[in-house]
């Protein structure tokens, strides 16, 4: 326990990372399709950060990292590992490691073989290869299976050692590309975990690729998320949830309530089927497109629901709904609610302890303006 | 047979392959090794002329063959020629079709219909285009035209056989020894040859075989000094009706028997080896 702590504070202070900086620059991957598959992509990974790429498949996640990797050449634009340009160097000579989702293990090698392959490459002495590979099995708590085939591993126990594989060369940087995509639920979360720790324990960086927003809100220091090729918002994972400034953010992140507005002025109220809403300017994207098109974010945890308009505070926004149907979740409650005139589909979550809606109750539905999130749409 | 006898029953009726398709089976089988249980047993006749039943047993024509330096030498050019011909064919047929599976187009396809006719053209077509142009050559009668003959004609067996090993081979094994440090030739030494090697070596082993009987080119290229076994043969019953050949024939079941079986045995013994320990 102390010295999980002890990692914990050594990895999040700045100072002593270590790591490479990896970083993108107007990157481009142009197929000859009708839109390409990484389209200008900007992005700077600090050392020793474990980002992550999130988005849709097909978003050109997968594209960037094999763009990373030297597995794809880039059509434009450039990417640098500590500032020196690798764009023309071919993956063997880049020194990045890799996990893959099908593990890809080498499967006429035993496990000891499999860790010690890029040693081998690297001309290292035998006794040092035995002794690194050890002590890596070690750090993915693998030990005493060095002769076993992969065959013979389940898929959790492959993955640890392509991780050992990975890692043992102390790469510039890990790469994963969905490297938890084939594993159980269980698994995954211990998985996670794991990764968690022993990217805190190398301090080196990591670039991880998922479709998964759960995992990427569980893993990332940062995450960019891809959309339609392009990065369609980089932060925190509590700047993406909390302050979403496109509407594709806050629909991927989490559950929202979306309220579209069409050309709404922002400068004061904007309104909604009727509704005159009030607008907190703290709450505004500063994306550019918010002055087009935009809406209105409200988070299910965010709204409280009312009998009617009389028990509603002053000042908090409204709109009516109707009960659809009640979830019970153990701890929470969530109403699936229709709003408005035009019965858009929304969700409230209440105390598990508010058994007393029930289906085709009108409610009124309130939040404050400080609690939404005006997104471009 | 009534439905609930069959419902009763499936659990036995695992086998499914049926009982004609087994005589269909038995029959084919006969059909092809007849013949050899006619040869052995011939081929230590104490006839001087081919009859069957052997009138009775005598080592005579065996030791035919191996005092006699004209089938010696002939069983020396084959298998000269069929070595030369199976790393020649299996350095070829293994190259291609390794590149060949990471193109998946429609050139790819053409370039593999192509690498395939020698095997659907007929063997006097080939023999005499290859004659023709040996001639022109000067390379009727060398080695070296015998090897590439064979060659031509052996390279479509180890694209089928190593075309097939690589359908189970993971490409993505080779990104991932790439990001570990291993340039491509690397990657093919160390990964994609252990996998694929089965498949390589049945190559070889067909290309052997295939460069090994060959007849037809062999009798165009002949010369007096050179000429491989199976002409030899051809010569032995057109030209002098030799009952050694019923010696030479079985020997060279057996030879290309073993040549089939060694591979399956050794295979069989590293299989177990590596089956886990408990």
């Amino acid at each position: 326990m102390t010295r999980q702590t002890t990692v914990e504070v050594t990895g999040s202070s700045q100072g002593t990372r270590r790591g490479t900086e990896i970083r993108l620059d107007g990157v481009t991957k142009d197929y000859g399709l009708a839109a390409p598959a990484v389209d200008d992509v900007s992005l700077t990974i600090e050392p020793g950060e474990f980002m992550t790429l999130l988005g849709p498949s097909g978003s050109g996640k997968t594209t960037t990292l094999n763009l990373i990797a030297g597995f794809e050449t880039l059509t434009g634009g450039t990417i640098s590992l500590n500032g020196a340009d690798v764009s023309d160097v071919p993956p063997h000579r880049r020194n990045l490691g890799m996990l893959f989702q099908n593990y890809a293990l080498f499967p006429h090698m035993t496990i000891a073989q499999n860790v010690a392959y890029p040693l081998r490459q690297r001309k290292m002495g035998k006794q040092e290869i035995a002794r690194k590979v050890a002590e890596v099995l070690e750090l993915v708590q693998l030990t005493g299976r060095d002769d076993t085939h992969p065959s013979k591993l389940s898929g959790g126990q492959q993955q640890r050692v392509a991780l050992a594989r990975a890692i043992v060369f102390e790469p510039k940087a890990l790469l994963l590309d969905e490297p938890l995509g084939a594993l159980d639920r269980n698994l995954r979360s211990a998985l996670q975990t794991e990764i968690r720790r022993i990217h805190r324990e190398v301090g080196s960086t990591f670039v991880f690729v998922t479709h998964d927003q759960e995992e990427a809100m569980n893993l990332a220091d940062r995450i960019a998320l891809f959309n339609n090729g392009r990065i369609e918002q980089v932060g925190t994972p509590q700047q993406l949830y909390a302050e979403p400034e496109t509407l594709f953010t806050a629909r991927f992140l989490g559950d929202s309530n979306v309220f579209e507005l069409g050309q709404a002025d922002l400068g004061g109220n904007v309104g909604w089927e009727g509704e005159n809403w009030g607008v907190d300017p703290d709450t505004v994207a500063t994306h550019p497109g918010v002055r087009k098109a935009s809406a209105i974010v409200v988070r299910p945890e965010d709204v409280e629901v009312a009998g009617g308009r009389d028990a509603v505070p002053v000042g908090a926004n409204t709109v009516r709904a109707t009960v659809r149907d009640v979830e019970y979740m153990g701890s929470y409650r969530t109403l699936l609610l229709t709003m408005g005139d035009r019965g858009l589909f929304g969700r409230a979550r209440v105390s598990a302890l508010r058994g007393d809606y029930a289906i085709g109750d009108d409610v009124v539905v309130w939040w404050r303006p400080r609690s939404q999130r005006i997104v471009a749409a | 047979m009534s439905s609930p006898t069959r419902t009763r029953r499936r659990p036995d009726t695992v086998d499914p392959i049926p009982w004609w398709l087994k005589v269909v089976g038995g029959l084919v089988i006969a059909f092809f090794i007849l013949p050899t249980l006619f040869v052995i047993p011939m081929s230590f006749s104490s006839a001087t002329t081919f009859q069957f039943p052997p009138p009775g047993f005598s080592w005579r024509l065996y030791e035919n063959f191996f005092t006699n330096p004209v089938w010696l030498d002939s069983l020396g050019n084959s298998f000269l020629v069929a070595s030369l011909t199976a790393v020649l064919a299996t350095t070829i047929g293994t190259a291609a079709a390794v590149s060949l599976s990471r193109m998946d187009n429609r050139a790819a396809r053409l370039v593999r219909t192509v690498l395939m006719v020698p095997i659907v053209s007929p063997a006097i077509v080939v023999a005499v285009a290859v004659y023709i142009s040996f001639l022109g050559w000067r390379l009727t009668g060398t080695v070296t035209g015998y090897v590439l003959a064979h060659t031509a004609i052996a390279v479509p067996y180890v694209l089928v056989s190593v075309t097939g090993a690589l359908g189970g081979f993971d490409q993505r094994l080779l990104k991932a020894s790439a990001s570990l440090g291993a340039s491509p030739l690397t990657s093919f030494v160390r990964v994609t040859m252990p996998l694929i090697s089965r498949g390589v070596l049945t190559g070889a082993i067909f290309a052997f075989i295939v460069s090994f009987d060959e007849v037809v080119i062999a009798l165009f290229l002949r010369s007096p000094l050179f000429q491989t076994m199976p002409v030899q043969m051809y010569n032995s019953v057109t030209v002098e009706i030799d009952p050694t050949i019923s010696a030479a024939s079985s020997l060279m079941v057996v030879a290309v028997t073993i040549i089939f079986i060694l591979p399956q045995l050794l295979r069989g013994r590293a299989g177990r080896r590596q089956e886990p320990r408990p």
